[in-house]
């Protein structure tokens, strides 16, 4: 039966007819349904870890016990797993091991754009790249057997439009595996010094052997066309490729990346007039393909930059085509903003804090505070960067609202600059690795607020449960982490820890006042779920605020707020009744009372 | 099976170039958070698997769910590679709200078809008044037929959904359009739209079709 599926439905439905029983990841796009998926086969345990080092931990340590496991994250989740990565790469499997990295070409939701696939030759594992939903699903299945044959971890390194594209895939059934034996092997699965120096003679033995199999990889396959370009690709690049080029040109279209197949790619070089690398972001095949000796084109023509697509392919190489094709009015497809073409400006549609959302509460109290610096994190609550609030000054990766705090709060102590800082984090992010960042505080002296916006989700990727919680990914009633004693534990003082509800404004800003004048280490828990959350809106359908057109001055104080709820129309402050969820905010901000609630 | 489903493909009318592609269409569903593109995309990638074609469908929706823009983009013909439209590929493009009709106009084909909603939702830059929501967008774009847009179909799908019962069905009212445009009405449509959503909203959902198949 064929069904259309995305690359991660794909990849999760290769996991279960793989017969993989142990699954772990943390969210973050465009992984997150991998698990979401997963999560659905009761044949497989699945679980959110609190972050991506302890999923590859888990999904490491039952391999070693004898299951196929599978751990899955966003490209920048690899960075905080690379301490086992590398060091599974000497120990080995039992059970396969196979770790997905999700990269975000054209950073549609991330912070960087990193190549992933550099991991593989650095970490000395496997490397697989699926072009499609049916490569995803039977990919997996070979990683398994590969990484058990190899006696290694094996990368699947899949990109956005391959994780969120849906195409056909031919579903199998499932292979019963069941979990081998384990037995105690120290020199194996104990990495001492004296253990890792023979183990690192033994992973590259493995990886020569591999290399050699390469060669005759069903994965790795010449695709014949015309003679007078060859093209060299791999992932979604093939795709692109393809379209642009179809039967013009021939292919070597290489899913196992890493080892590469050396012989194979000098016959198909020596094969066709010219050598082209399609692939996106870095030279990864380019500069391999050039270590060789092979002569080839790649970077010299496509980007570095950004995500590919056929228009770019087609622009780099037939540049005149494009213009006789479609005359000049088409502007190229990176820039939809500012359409000339269509006579109007169009207004940008940036991404906004949810009309309701607890998070907006705290901002707008930082932003009555002088001489602050709020040293944000990754979550929905980075968007108090955004005007109006415009509160954030700083945002790295997870967790480094608080680290980097301390750093900023160190830095203006010794310059003698007094300047306050806040570090915000939510739930999840402090669950991932903030919790490290508030033991530093605590132990070296610093006089930072750290503030815990705890909405009781991990909303940014689409509500997945956390440790917080108190239920797991696959339903079960769990404990529910304790943020107030778990902060207490650390050494925060009980004077210097306040819980609010952001959605009530004076109780907010006297905290954050409090927090200001304080002098030693501080925690500011905002307590209040998600908005969105499906109890929420039932809970709240109906509570609305509304504003009395008579006593309205319009002094659009409530505007400042950033609610995508109030607008000005013609002349008018309006709330949109079915958008608002009656926080209250604005109620709160207005000074002539001309905002009420209604329906509670 | 396949084979016998892939003769009954409807013929295709493309423009004369690219012969090579002669089978393939591209379409874009453009909108913001919260208005059901991804819902309308998914039950006509269905459909067309069910007569047979070769279908991918892209999404992009990271951080949508907070007021951004939202497109999926869905290819069918007998053999799709690239998942994604470009600049001036997609034969139609159906525009959930108005600006981003214009937004993504430059991904049009020439003289492709335009179905657009005549329902404005005001980005944050305009909420704040800081930028105007342009009044002229219909007007624009009507001066672009027979030039850029070979067809031009305006409706107020939101309207028809409220007559209907509920505003939500507006997605489904633009998906019944969509079928029409691209001449796909052979399928039993209400049946794979049933696939996707719960009893209780069926008979909501199959009026709302039925009225865009109409338009
Ligand atoms: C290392 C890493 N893993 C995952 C992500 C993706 N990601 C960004 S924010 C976020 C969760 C935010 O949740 P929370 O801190 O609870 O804030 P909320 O969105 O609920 O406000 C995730 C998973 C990331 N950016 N970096």
């Amino acid at each position: 039966m064929k069904k259309l599926l995305t690359g991660n439905e794909a990849i999760a439905r290769g996991a279960y007819e793989a017969g993989c029983v142990v699954a772990a990841a943390y969210p973050g796009t465009p992984s997150t349904e991998i698990l979401e998926n997963i999560a659905g086969y009761q044949e497989i345990y699945a679980e959110w870890s609190p972050n991506e080092k302890v999923a590859l931990e888990v999904a490491s340590g039952a391999a070693i016990g004898g299951a196929r496991a599978l751990a899955a994250m966003k490209h920048v989740g690899l960075n905080v797993a690379a301490d086992p990565l590398f060091t599974m790469a000497y120990e080995g499997v039992n059970g396969g091991l196979v770790i997905v990295t999700a990269d975000d070409p054209g950073t549609h939701s991330s912070q960087n754009e990193q190549d992933n696939r550099y991991y593989a030759p650095h970490a000395k594992v496997a490397l697989l790249e699926p072009s499609d939903s049916q490569e995803c699903k039977d990919f997996v299945k070979a990683a398994f057997a590969l990484s058990e044959e190899y006696d290694l971890p094996v990368i699947i390194r899949v990109t956005t439009r391959v994780c969120h594209s849906k195409s056909l895939v031919e579903l199998g059934e499932r292979a019963e595996i069941g979990v081998k034996p384990y037995s105690k092997n120290v020199q194996k699965y104990a990495m001492t010094p004296a253990h890792a120096k023979v183990r690192h003679v033994i992973v590259e033995e493995k990886l020569g052997d591999l290399q050699a199999a390469a060669e005759q990889s069903p994965f790795n396959r010449v695709e014949w066309g015309g003679r007078t370009k060859g093209i060299i690709t791999s992932g979604i690049s093939y795709q692109y490729a393809q379209e642009v080029f179809g039967e013009e040109a021939s292919y070597l279209k290489l899913g196992l990346t890493y080892p590469l197949p050396e012989q194979l790619i000098r016959e198909f070089a020596a094969a066709v007039e010219e050598v082209f690398i399609i692939e996106e972001n870095d030279p990864y095949l380019e500069n391999s393909i050039k270590a060789l000796g092979v002569e080839c084109k790649g970077k010299a023509l496509l980007p570095v930059c950004g995500e590919l697509n056929p228009g770019i392919i087609r622009q780099a190489f037939f540049p005149e085509m494009i213009k006789a094709e479609n005359g000049e009015s088409i502007e190229k497809a990176e820039k939809p903003e500012g359409n000339s073409q269509a006579e109007l400006s169009i207004p940008g549609r940036p991404p906004v804090l949810c009309a309701g959302c607890p998070h907006r509460g705290l901002f707008y109290a930082l932003s009555k505070l002088k001489d602050v610096v709020v040293s944000g994190d990754i979550g929905c609550y980075t968007l108090g960067l955004t005007p109006p609030l415009g509160v954030t000054d700083t945002v790295i990766c997870m967790g480094a609202s608080i680290s980097a705090g301390i750093g900023l709060e160190k830095a203006f102590q010794q310059g003698g600059v007094p300047r306050k800082v806040f570090s915000c984090i939510g739930d999840s992010t402090f669950f991932h690795s903030g919790i490290t960042g508030l033991v530093d505080a605590v132990y070296n002296k610093s006089k930072i607020c750290v503030v815990i916006m705890d909405n009781r989700i991990t909303a940014m990727t689409g509500h997945q449960v956390n440790p917080g919680t108190g239920r797991t990914l696959q339903g079960e009633e769990t404990t529910a982490l304790d943020l107030e004693q778990l902060v207490r534990a650390v050494g925060i003082k009980t004077e210097n820890i306040r819980i609010v509800d952001p959605y009530h404004l004076a109780e907010t800003e006297k905290a954050v006042r409090e927090a200001e004048a304080a002098q030693e280490p501080f925690v500011i828990i905002t307590r209040r779920p998600c908005a969105l959350l499906k109890d929420v809106q039932r809970a709240r359908a109906g509570i609305s605020c509304m504003i009395a057109p008579e006593k309205c001055k319009k002094c659009k104080a409530c505007l400042k707020i950033g609610c995508p709820a109030i607008a000005v129309k013609e002349g008018q402050v309006l709330i949109d009744q079915t958008a608002c969820n009656g926080c209250g905010l604005c109620q709160q901000v207005c000074k002539f009372g001309a905002i009420a609630k209604v329906g509670e | 099976m396949q084979e016998e489903k892939q003769k009954k493909m409807p013929e295709l009318n493309m423009g004369k170039k690219n012969k090579t592609k002669l089978e393939n269409k591209a379409l874009l569903l453009v909108g913001v958070g919260g208005q059901g593109t991804i819902l309308a995309s998914k039950v006509l990638s269905e459909g067309l698997v069910k007569q047979g074609y070769d279908v991918k469908m892209s999404e992009i929706h990271g951080m949508a769910q907070r007021g951004g823009s939202v497109t999926t983009q869905i290819k069918f013909g007998k053999k799709i590679y690239a998942p994604i439209v470009g600049a001036g590929e997609a034969d139609v493009i159906v525009a959930f709200e108005k600006l981003e009709a214009a937004r993504y106009l430059f991904q049009l084909k020439k003289m492709g078809t335009l179905i657009v909603n005549d329902h404005e939702i005001y980005p944050l830059p305009v909420l704040l008044g800081q930028q105007q929501y342009p009044d002229n967008v219909l007007s624009v774009l009507e001066k672009q037929v027979g030039k850029r847009i070979g067809q031009l179909k305006v409706l107020q799908a939101n309207t028809i959904a409220v007559e209907l019962g509920n505003v939500k069905a507006q997605n489904i009212v633009l998906l019944g359009t969509v079928i029409k445009a691209l001449g796909l009405e052979d399928l039993d449509w209400a049946e794979v739209l049933k696939e996707f959503l719960p009893l209780k909203l069926h008979e909501l959902n199959i009026k709302a079709l039925e009225a865009g198949l109409r338009l």
